[in-house]
């Protein structure tokens, strides 16, 4: 909007599916979706006279963490989901030291929470009946996973890939026994090895013209800085 | 009234005095304004309370009762127990009670009581500093500090903990206690203290068997007090307290991660939908936690009161 202070953009809240929802209803030009249109979307949008488009604009990644002490240098997203759902509460059951495992989450209320929970606790089901243990510690901040982290060798903990600092350890995520582990960086997580990412998407209604599309432009070139900032992972130099 | 008049006649010595009648609407004025803002207090507190009820109570039909007071906090898969959160805040207040309530009541007879005149005068504003702390300095401190060594001293899977966030919660209930409970032995008649010397009492006896007992309806008020401050506090405690929504049913439970009402509704209420059900859940969290406010210093009134009844002898 500085560039362009004749153009107002208005942010609203809700889930991938609310965006999607007032996309096909023509309401809004961008939808922001952390997952892509299912083809009854898309079948619905196209009834409605509306063409979606995709753009991916960025990568998420959620790094799994632990104690720099702490000898485990690789788990299984079977192993995460079971250590948070409670079902293993010590280390040793995961190859690691005989501690009790100490579950720390963000708040339920962050994207975070709900992503990690149906692709790791879930294992990629969202419908899947898993939940947290109530015994997980739900942390107001990233800091506050920080802080628990860096100092107790018992702590587990999971964050967006750019909130991870060098005193915390990042574990290696394998999709399965026979899988390869996995460390999340840039460059895992661009050419999809890493387990636990996805891309980011915006979706417009019909190939985008004019401000739609110079704010896409803007979104996936200079924009990309600010990606990096609030801790999600910039597109490859290539764009999309 | 009649002491606001020679405050401004003493002062500035008009050239002639005003007309009685002149400072009869001045007093009026003066009078009234006094009342409007005392009475706008009350109804501050009536809006609040009605606000929360207004956004609170609408919970109590879109969630049964029974769902409401089960023992399950997932918000986003709709389950609100509440049950988790009222316990979690009981066991954190009364713990912090507990620890505050000998050291306030030892500081006081202390101050009042032991040390010299000097000494008095140093403390009494230092602990006034105490309770001038921002809760979130001291919740910082607790995360980096207390919750380490809580969790080394004990041994503890983690010090992120109901004792933890007690112990912070102690610490800011002092300044409360240590005052009240001062003024209450403060009020005990110098008589009773001669009294209790001459009938051959140590000062120790005569501190613990007559002075404390005399103003122990002041120190249950102190307790109220300080309770109220730590039911209602939230940044310290989320910090600290792990903010896991188990169900504290054992006294074991003290050194484990808990969730109070205060942390739940400060965490959620940022990200909530306005209107929906999680929405007036916190609200209703809201009106638990007014009516619990509200019965403690109802408990603290009625304590003045029957003080008050009982004349000079307390």
């Amino acid at each position: 909007m500085e560039i362009h202070p004749e153009v107002r953009i208005s942010v609203t809240g809700g889930g991938s599916g609310t965006g999607i929802a007032s996309l096909i209803n023509g309401t809004i030009q961008i939808a922001n979706a952390s997952r892509e249109m299912s083809a009854e979307e898309i079948a619905a949008a196209k009834k409605n006279g509306i063409d979606p488009v995709r753009f991916t604009v960025a990568l998420d990644a959620i790094a799994v963490v632990e104690n720099p002490e702490n000898p485990v240098a690789g788990l299984t997203v079977r192993q995460v989901s079971d250590m948070y759902t409670g079902r293993f509460r010590r280390w040793s059951q995961v190859g690691g030291e005989d501690r009790p495992v100490v579950l720390l989450s963000r708040e339920s209320n962050s994207g975070t929470y709900v992503y990690f929970l149906e692709q790791v606790v879930r294992r990629g089901d969202p419908k899947g009946a898993e939940l947290f243990s109530p015994e997980t510690l739900l942390m107001p901040s990233s800091e506050g996973i920080t802080a628990e982290v860096r100092q107790n060798p018992n702590a587990i903990g999971y964050d967006g890939l750019g909130y991870v600092t060098a005193d915390m350890k990042k574990v290696a995520i394998a999709r399965g026994e026979k899988a390869p582990y996995v460390l999340p960086s840039a460059q895992s997580v661009r050419d999809g090895s890493y387990p636990v990412s996805r891309p980011l998407f915006m979706y417009t209604a019909g190939q985008p013209d004019g401000r739609i599309k110079a704010y896409l432009d803007w979104v996936m070139h200079d924009g990309q800085h600010l990606v990096k900032e609030l801790g999600f992972v910039p597109l490859p130099e290539s764009g999309q | 009234m009649s002491s606001l008049a020679p405050l401004g006649a003493a002062n500035v010595s008009p050239p002639r005095p005003p007309s009685r009648s002149s400072i009869r609407a001045g007093e009026f004025a003066v009078e009234a304004l006094i009342r409007v803002l005392g009475f706008s207090t009350i109804g501050f507190v009536l809006l609040i309370f009605l606000f929360l009820l207004r956004e609170g109570v609408p919970v109590f039909f879109e969630v049964p009762l029974r769902g409401l007071f089960s023992t399950l906090w997932y918000p986003t898969f709709r389950l609100f127990g509440t049950l988790p959160l009222i316990l979690g805040s009981v066991l954190v207040t009364v713990a912090s009670i507990v620890i505050a309530l000998p050291l306030g009541v030892a500081t006081a007879v202390f101050v009042r009581e032991v040390a010299p005149r000097w000494a008095r005068e140093v403390l009494k504003p230092v602990i006034e500093v105490l309770a001038g702390i921002p809760s979130v300095v001291l919740g910082f401190f607790g995360m980096t500090y207390v919750a380490p060594l809580v969790r080394q001293l004990l041994g503890a899977p983690t010090g992120l903990t109901a004792f933890s966030g007690a112990l912070l919660l102690a610490y800011m209930a002092l300044p409360t206690i240590i005052s009240v409970a001062e003024d209450a032995l403060d009020s005990v008649p110098r008589s009773y203290r001669d009294a209790g010397l001459a009938m051959g009492a140590t000062r120790w006896q005569t501190i613990w068997r007559v002075v404390v007992p005399a103003g122990r309806s002041g120190i249950l008020t102190a307790v109220m007090l300080g309770m109220g401050r730590a039911i209602g506090e939230t940044m310290a405690v989320m910090m600290v307290t792990g903010n896991a929504a188990v169900m504290p049913t054992s006294l074991a439970f003290l050194f484990k991660p808990v969730r109070t009402m205060t942390a739940t509704v400060a965490a959620e209420m940022g990200e909530v939908a306005r209107g929906s059900t999680h929405y007036h859940a916190l609200f209703g969290i809201g009106i638990i936690l007014f009516v619990l406010t509200f019965l403690i210093n109802l408990a603290a009134a009625k304590a003045i009161f029957q003080k008050r009844r009982r004349g000079g002898l307390r």
